[in-house]
């Protein structure tokens, strides 16, 4: 584990075409290191993801995928992403594909990745259209001992993982308090794993079964305080459920999307900096 | 009229499985009147959770200070859906069948849609396992179709017990709430059929909202009126809610060095 600024984290492990998931379920999801990946201008890659989120909105609408894997991608509580809409309907800026799972598949997908194998087994039941798609990923197979259907989905393996989390202490570990989704699968299953944190502090405040991922499995830990904005950290600050709304109506038009993009992205330092520009840091 | 006739169908006791928006709305509302031990639980993997102010996200803090226990999401779904430990779930979707099946994947063909819809989520497996399903969806000619463009979660597949004979686990869907009153299948047929209406709402509209010829229950009851007790909880819970999202956020920032 290094300590890094996220800018050079960014630009050491994160490459062109490569397949990386910023994970965090609802809570912790990393904007900082998206907008710095924006900032950076990466092309061509593979987000994975598997609730897409308004960070995956702007990393689409802002050229920088080519491909998504995900399970539901949606502006959650307020509706559609719209530029995730656009690239899938229309192409804008570019064509998206699309890998295609349900939550328990996704997740499962994860663990197998983590735990070095090559598919994850769930119980089949011929329920949905979706493992008909072209292309889709899982397969069906039996159970060798009762010979029951499975579904077989196979592991995802992310070439960089990227999380926030709230603390890291003096050795590198790093604490995830509340809503943990599955970053400690999507952390456990690739090959690198970056986290941007609230604060560095002597020592962890970690009750014994707490979601700790030791510095041996990280590659950087950056320090970006509200690094999850719109996004919470659960006891630094809460969700900003009015920018969610807010975004339903940035994000419908491809002007308006660009233009805030520029402003409050591309046109800013760091994630301090847009933080100041929208007033919800002094 | 909805989030009240949701909450009616809610016994005490039961482990439910809350979607985001109307269901929350419609669990947290029984938990508060009828039904104090309802085990309410949050795909984000909050298990137990009792929210004072109702979430916008899946995943708001709320949810998890108010938990019981917090679980990794691969846990809520093997442990606790898939393993069959949950009574009642809920869920939406852009269209539904006559048996009850549900896409909220995509308008058109899925290669070239002409709306792509946020996608499955957690509901297949919701579909698949939760004992009973209960469906929110506002009735509309576009959204009760005839045919669907896209099965993202099963109800009856065909009817007529195709589904238990396909081994799925579940129970399917038990009630379809709407704007205009409540669907239930048919106990052998299994499709959809009116079996009450709100007060006001008539089975004319009822029929012209709906994309195929539906049918009405042999006893088509009245959905009674919210007791004055419930309408009130319903609105303190809305109040709280909307001062509660409308507080301003404030990070703060440590001085730069």
């Amino acid at each position: 584990m290094e300590l890094l600024p996220l800018t050079e984290a960014i630009a050491a492990y994160v490459k062109d075409g490569q397949t990386v998931a910023l994970e965090g379920f609802t809570h912790l999801i990393p904007f900082a290191a998206g907008h710095e990946i924006i900032r950076q201008e990466r092309r061509k890659l593979h987000l994975v993801r598997m609730t897409p989120d308004l960070v995956y909105d702007q990393l689409i609408g802002m050229g920088c995928a080519e491909r998504l894997t995900f399970s539901w991608g949606g502006n959650p509580g307020v509706g559609s992403l719209h530029r995730l809409r656009d690239a899938v309907e229309r192409g804008w800026p570019q064509p998206l594909a699309l890998t295609e799972f349900t939550h328990a598949e996704m997740a499962v997908a994860y663990q197998a990745g983590a735990s070095g194998l090559t598919c994850a087994l769930m119980p089949h039941h011929a329920t949905t259209d979706l493992e008909a798609v072209p292309g889709a990923p899982v397969k069906m197979l039996r159970c060798p001992f009762s010979g029951a259907p499975l579904t077989a989905v196979p592991a995802l393996i992310p070439d960089v993982t990227l999380l926030h989390a709230q603390q890291v202490d003096a050795a590198g570990n790093v604490l995830f308090r509340g809503i943990v989704g599955a970053a400690k699968e999507a952390a456990m299953a690739a090959r690198c794993v970056l986290v941007t944190v609230e604060e560095r502090v002597a020592r962890l405040n970690a009750d014994l079964n707490a979601l700790v991922l030791p510095a041996a499995v990280i590659s950087a830990v950056s320090i970006v305080p509200g690094g999850a904005y719109p996004s919470y950290a659960q006891g630094y600050y809460p969700r900003d459920n009015g920018f969610y709304l807010a975004w339903d109506q940035i994000a419908r038009d491809r002007k308006t999307f660009t233009a805030w993009m520029e402003r409050h992205v591309l046109g800013v330092r760091d994630h301090a900096t847009l933080l100041r520009t929208l007033g919800v840091a002094a | 009229m909805m989030t009240v006739t949701a909450a009616r169908q809610l016994r005490n006791g039961a482990v439910c499985f809350v979607g985001i928006g109307l269901p929350s709305a419609a669990c947290n509302l029984a938990r508060l009147t009828h039904a104090p031990d309802l085990l309410l639980i949050y795909e984000s993997g909050t298990v137990g959770t009792r929210p004072v102010v109702l979430p916008l996200s899946i995943g708001d803090g709320e949810l998890a200070e108010t938990a019981t226990c917090i679980v990794p999401l691969p846990e809520v779904f093997a442990h606790y859906l898939q393993r069959g430990r949950v009574d009642v779930g809920f869920l939406g979707a852009a269209q539904i069948d006559r048996f009850g099946n549900l896409n909220s994947t995509v308008i058109g063909d899925y290669s070239h849609p002409s709306v792509r819809l946020p996608g499955a989520g957690g509901a297949p497996e919701i579909a698949t396992y939760a004992r009973e399903v209960l469906v929110i969806m506002k009735q509309t000619p576009r959204s009760f179709v005839e045919r669907l463009d896209f099965r993202t979660s099963c109800g009856y597949l065909g009817g007529g017990g195709e589904r238990a004979a396909s081994g799925c686990p579940g129970g399917g869907p038990k009630a379809v709430i709407t704007d205009f009153g409540v669907l239930r299948p048919h106990p052998d047929t299994q499709e959809l059929e009116l079996a009450a209406l709100y007060p006001g709402a008539s089975l004319a509209a009822a029929r012209a909202a709906t994309g195929w010829a539906l049918k009405v229950a042999a006893d088509l009851e009245s959905v009674p009126l919210p007791e004055p007790e419930v309408l009130a909880a319903l609105r303190d819970l809305n109040a709280r809610t909307e001062r509660a999202h409308a507080a301003p956020i404030h990070i703060t920032l440590p001085l730069a060095p």
